[in-house]
């Protein structure tokens, strides 16, 4: 599973049409996909950057998707008896909605983010196991259609997003929904497994000369940090989603409290899995704005190694933490006390890096441009949500605010204020290195004003509501019940429904600013540094070569690409540009690397993964369905560890400098 | 060509070298590992008395630590794969002892 | 050109990584990691339920300790097959590597059929795998481990095929080396189990 050569030759293309291309050598059972810019290209590339922009994209659409579920539930409660949505449909909208927001929109936007940019970050050409990086995309799309095929097929999943126990099981939810998540989770769960192993490793093994890991920009750090994260809490959901599809398929009676089960066997299970969960949803925001800030701050981050060993330890520390989630489950005095210890503690680290962020942008040159906008807005609106994060730590205090709105306003803050603000600030800051243009800023700022508005007229109110009683998956409240005076619940249920649609309108404003960039003719080409970045992926041509660099460049400082533009005058401790962008681009490029050995198109990943939901619907409907998904399973596995990882050697010489115009490269023929 | 062979050659010895154990030790770990287990067996025909669980979990915590030590060669590579395995393993049983503890599991008597 | 070419090509069982590691090994030790919480899950619902039986028999009554104990003497003889099929790769002697494999994948094979012989035979006993919560435990657990074993066994088989066909590019002994990590840590998880779910009566 190293780096794949291919024995032909081919015209690898960054941009333009290719001008010929020769079919590869047969090689195991059918002939080795050529390379080609057709849509047939995206189903077999094993390309990182192509991967994130897949993951990117089906990501976005899962955003849409989860943002519908919500509008519908902020319809059904902007008045009083709403009829928009039955108490069956209702379960399914918040249990579908979490669910896609949590795994079909920020975990794989972070995958988007994190196979785009963590090789180029790090100075090298692809992640360590491109084919496995692949399947990990398949496996994760067909799950999430997987999942989402339920609204067709008698319903979605309705016990909520942690699915408690025993309320799971077929008893009492008959319909088919529950199957579908839980078998669509542990498809998905693939492609997190692989993809952390595949980034550790890429991490540990494949920086360029020089880049020390405390050399590396502090977005692959948190990558790394929520790897390892993954890497350990996917298998404990994986034991839980086992367990209850066992139950619900196989009669086992792991929930079944007649037979003398424990329904808190799952809660922790669950929760030793989603406490890790929700710091896997928050570190690369993190990472990102930690990008951001310091760039448009014009200064460098303040206390690196502390930001990045601070994100290790909220990694560590929230291990330690996950009953917290089950205060009022009837633990018990002393393990109450022991997470609601662990828990305040974990609110340290975090507030470390909100002082870091703010000692950034202290004296430095600030430029407010729209992705500064939007991290400026995580750190001031992930702190409200911390703030009440640590309202929640203090047990007597949660029991009143557990299970009502109070915590719907608690995550929202972190995780829309906060993580989704930051991959907004990510979309509007990378925009121009991989799509070539930069985002509008003046749509962007609409979009973001609009955007942080809605946020707070949504969420904000949540707070009073929850401290006014309103619980959680609350379907329909009345005029009778909604308190008394005025600013009761239902007049903060209205704003709250009021603020979501502002809120959609600003998501909207993304979606217009994307298509109006491209299709305008009045949108330049971007430069090739349009922001004055610091860190390699920046050191590249807009969009990267397929290769991502001509040559690996030799790191000796943290924020190489800023330190090879700029220089201290020794004497006056003057800080001057010495060298532009492209000048710095065209230094790089000047000595290119030969034998580039880049890894070879299959169209086995996108097979095997098939496999998978062939196999699941065949364990809900009929149990042949489920024999050939599974022996479609091991010819397609056999037929991927039959094509060779190393095949006969494929030199790849970059144009010499001056020739061509940096996009289209030849590969040479073997010698 | 026969420098070529010379040179395979030592650098498999190395390479063996720092692989740890030799064939014939490697069964020699076997037998030791062989004899545990009966010990372990006998604790379900002699009585243990109080040191029947002790026994049990030092026995199965030091075949466990030969086997990942020796015929996984832990002992002798890098230190990283190491500290990536370990780590694994002391979160699990760090937080299933915790959650078990949450269930009072360790106070039940026998 | 065929020097360098050859030259070159004998580079590529050893890549040149930042740690020195090879990307495979660290893999694997990686992937290892993280199953140490998968059967930690499965360990930790047994030994839970172990002791809240309401039907049917109860681990004291239904264990075979003697049958068990020869099976886990397998298990633990086929991991010393596997580290000598490991020491044959380096040396470069595929007959003994295939050799080794064979027997390995045999002894394996035998404590899966170890385990299925036990399992029907608790099944007539009247454990079912819906009888009660240790059923539903017991098997769970003990059937993933299993599932492992035989997917190791796939896996030894598929590289026994390979090695004779020399199919294998790169350091054929690095592969035989990797897939001897997961044998053993399938061995080593058995450890665990035959002790806390065999040994320690509930």
């Amino acid at each position: 599973m190293a780096i794949i050569e291919r024995p032909s030759t081919e015209i690898a293309v960054a941009g333009g049409a290719p001008s010929g291309v020769k079919p590869s050598e047969a090689l195991g059972v059918f002939k080795r996909p050529a390379a080609s810019t057709s849509w047939k290209d995206w189903l077999v590339t094993v390309d990182h950057k192509k991967l994130g922009i897949m993951y990117g994209v089906a990501a976005f659409f899962f955003f849409i998707v989860g943002g519908v579920e919500a509008l519908l539930i902020r319809l059904q409660l902007a008045g009083p008896e709403g009829k928009i949505l039955s108490a069956d449909q209702y379960n399914q909208m918040f249990t579908m909605h979490a669910t896609t927001m949590v795994f079909l929109f920020v975990m794989p936007m972070v995958s988007a983010f994190a196979n785009y940019f963590v090789p180029l970050q790090i100075g090298a050409r692809d992640v360590a196991f491109p084919r496995i990086n692949a399947f990990g995309f398949w496996c994760w799309l067909f799950g999430g259609l997987f999942l989402n095929s339920a609204w067709f097929l008698g319903g979605a999943a309705d016990g909520g997003w942690f699915m408690y126990a025993p309320n799971s099981s077929t008893l009492f939810s008959p319909s088919h929904g529950i199957d579908f998540w839980v078998l669509g989770l542990q498809i998905t769960g693939i492609a997190s497994l692989t993809g952390a192993i595949n980034l550790i490793v890429t991490v540990l093994n494949m920086r360029a000369p020089g880049m020390k890991l405390m050399r590396m920009p502090i977005f692959t750090w948190m990558t790394l940090v929520v790897q390892f994260l993954l890497l350990f809490a996917m298998p404990v959901i994986t034991v839980a989603l086992f367990l209850l599809s066992f139950q619900r398929s196989f009669d086992a009676t792991f929930f079944d409290v007649a037979a003398g089960a424990d329904p808190l066997l799952w809660q922790h299970l669950f929760w030793i899995f989603g406490h890790p969960e929700v710091y896997i949803l928050i570190l690369p925001s993190f990472g990102i704005v930690s990008e951001i800030i310091p760039v448009f701050s014009k200064k460098p981050l303040f206390g690196y190694p502390i930001v990045a060993m601070s994100g290790a330890a909220i990694g560590f520390v929230g291990w330690g933490v996950w009953a917290h989630h089950m205060f009022a489950s009837g633990l018990g005095p002393v393990s109450v006390a022991v997470f609601s210890m662990a828990t305040m503690a974990i609110a340290v680290p975090t507030g470390v890096k909100i002082v870091n962020w703010i000692m950034t942008m202290w004296g430095g040159k600030l430029s407010f441009t729209v992705p500064m906008l939007f991290a400026i807005g995580l750190v001031v609106q992930f702190t409200i949500g911390g703030l009440s994060g640590v309202t929640h730590s203090v047990a007597p205090s949660d029991t009143q605010q557990t299970d009502t709105y109070y915590i719907v306003a608690h995550f929202h803050y972190v995780l829309f204020g906060g993580a989704i603000f930051g991959l907004f600030a990510g979309f509007y800051y990378w925009w121009p290195k991989i799509f070539r243009k930069q985002l509008s800023e003046s749509i962007g700022k609409w979009n973001f004003w609009l955007m942080v508005i809605g946020m707070n007229m949504t969420f904000g109110p949540m707070h009073i509501l929850g401290l006014q009683g309103q619980p959680r998956r609350m379907q329909v409240w009345t005029e009778a019940r909604a308190g008394e005076g005025f600013f009761n619940i239902g007049f903060w249920n209205r704003i709250a429904s009021l603020g979501s649609f502002i809120l959609a309108v600003g998501v909207l404003l993304f979606i217009i600013n994307v298509v109006y960039t491209h299709k305008s003719k009045k949108v330049a080409i971007a430069p090739l540094d349009p922001w004055d970045a610091r860190s390699l992926e920046w050191m590249t041509a807009n969009p990267p070569v397929e290769h991502n660099f001509d040559s690996i460049p030799t790191v000796n400082n943290l924020d190489e690409f800023f330190h090879r533009k700029y220089a201290e005058d020794p004497n006056t401790h003057e800080v001057r540009q010495v060298a532009t962008a492209e000048e710095v681009l065209a230094e790089l490029n000047a000595h290119p690397d030969e034998h580039i050995h880049m890894p070879s198109r299959s169209y086995w990943p996108i097979l095997v993964s098939l496999s998978l939901p062939i196999i699941c619907y065949g364990l809900i409907y009929n149990r042949l369905l489920m024999g050939v998904g599974a022996a479609f399973l091991l010819l397609t596995m056999f037929g991927w560890a039959m094509e060779p990882s190393t095949a006969p050697d494929d030199d790849f010489d970059p144009p010499a400098p001056g020739e061509g115009g940096g996009h289209t490269k030849e590969l040479a023929p073997l010698g | 060509m026969s420098t070529a062979t010379e040179h395979a050659s030592h650098t498999d010895h190395a390479h063996e070298e720092s692989h740890g154990a030799s064939d014939k030790q490697y069964v020699v770990i076997a037998l030791i590992l062989a004899a545990l287990t009966a010990i372990e067996v006998s604790t379900y025909y002699v009585d243990f008395g109080p040191l029947f669980m002790p026994t049990l979990f030092v026995l199965m915590a030091v075949k466990f630590v030969i086997v990942v030590s020796y015929f996984m060669h832990l002992k002798f590579d890098n230190k990283l794969f190491s500290y990536l395995f370990y780590t694994g393993l002391i979160l699990a049983i760090a937080v299933y002892c915790g959650a078990l503890a949450t269930f009072k599991f360790f106070l039940q008597k026998g | 050109m065929a020097d360098t070419a050859l030259a070159h090509g004998a580079d590529h069982g050893a890549h040149h990584t930042t740690t020195g590691l090879s990307n495979n090994k660290l893999g694997m030790w990686i992937f290892l990691g993280s199953e140490c919480l998968l059967f930690g899950g499965l360990i930790s619902t047994y030994m839970l339920y172990k002791g809240r039986v309401s039907t049917g028999p109860q681990p004291d009554q239904i264990y075979d300790i003697p049958f068990t104990s020869v099976s886990s003497f397998v298990l633990l003889m086929s991991s010393l097959t596997m580290v000598l099929a490991v020491s044959s790769a380096h040396r470069r002697d595929d007959r003994n590597t295939n050799l080794w494999l064979t027997v390995t994948a045999l002894l394996g094979a035998t404590f899966v059929g170890g385990q299925v012989y036990e399992f029907t035979a608790f099944y007539r006993e009247g454990l079912g795998f819906t009888t009660s919560l240790f059923g539903s435990s017991f098997y769970t657990l003990t059937g993933f481990h299993g599932v492992h074993v035989t997917v190791g066994i796939i896996m030894l088989m598929a590289l026994v095929g390979m090695v004779r066909r020399n199919r294998i590019p790169g350091s054929k002994a690095e592969t035989v080396e990797l897939i001897g990590l997961y044998w053993h840590f399938v061995d080593i998880v058995w450890i665990v189990i035959f002790t806390l779910v065999y040994l320690i009566p509930s």
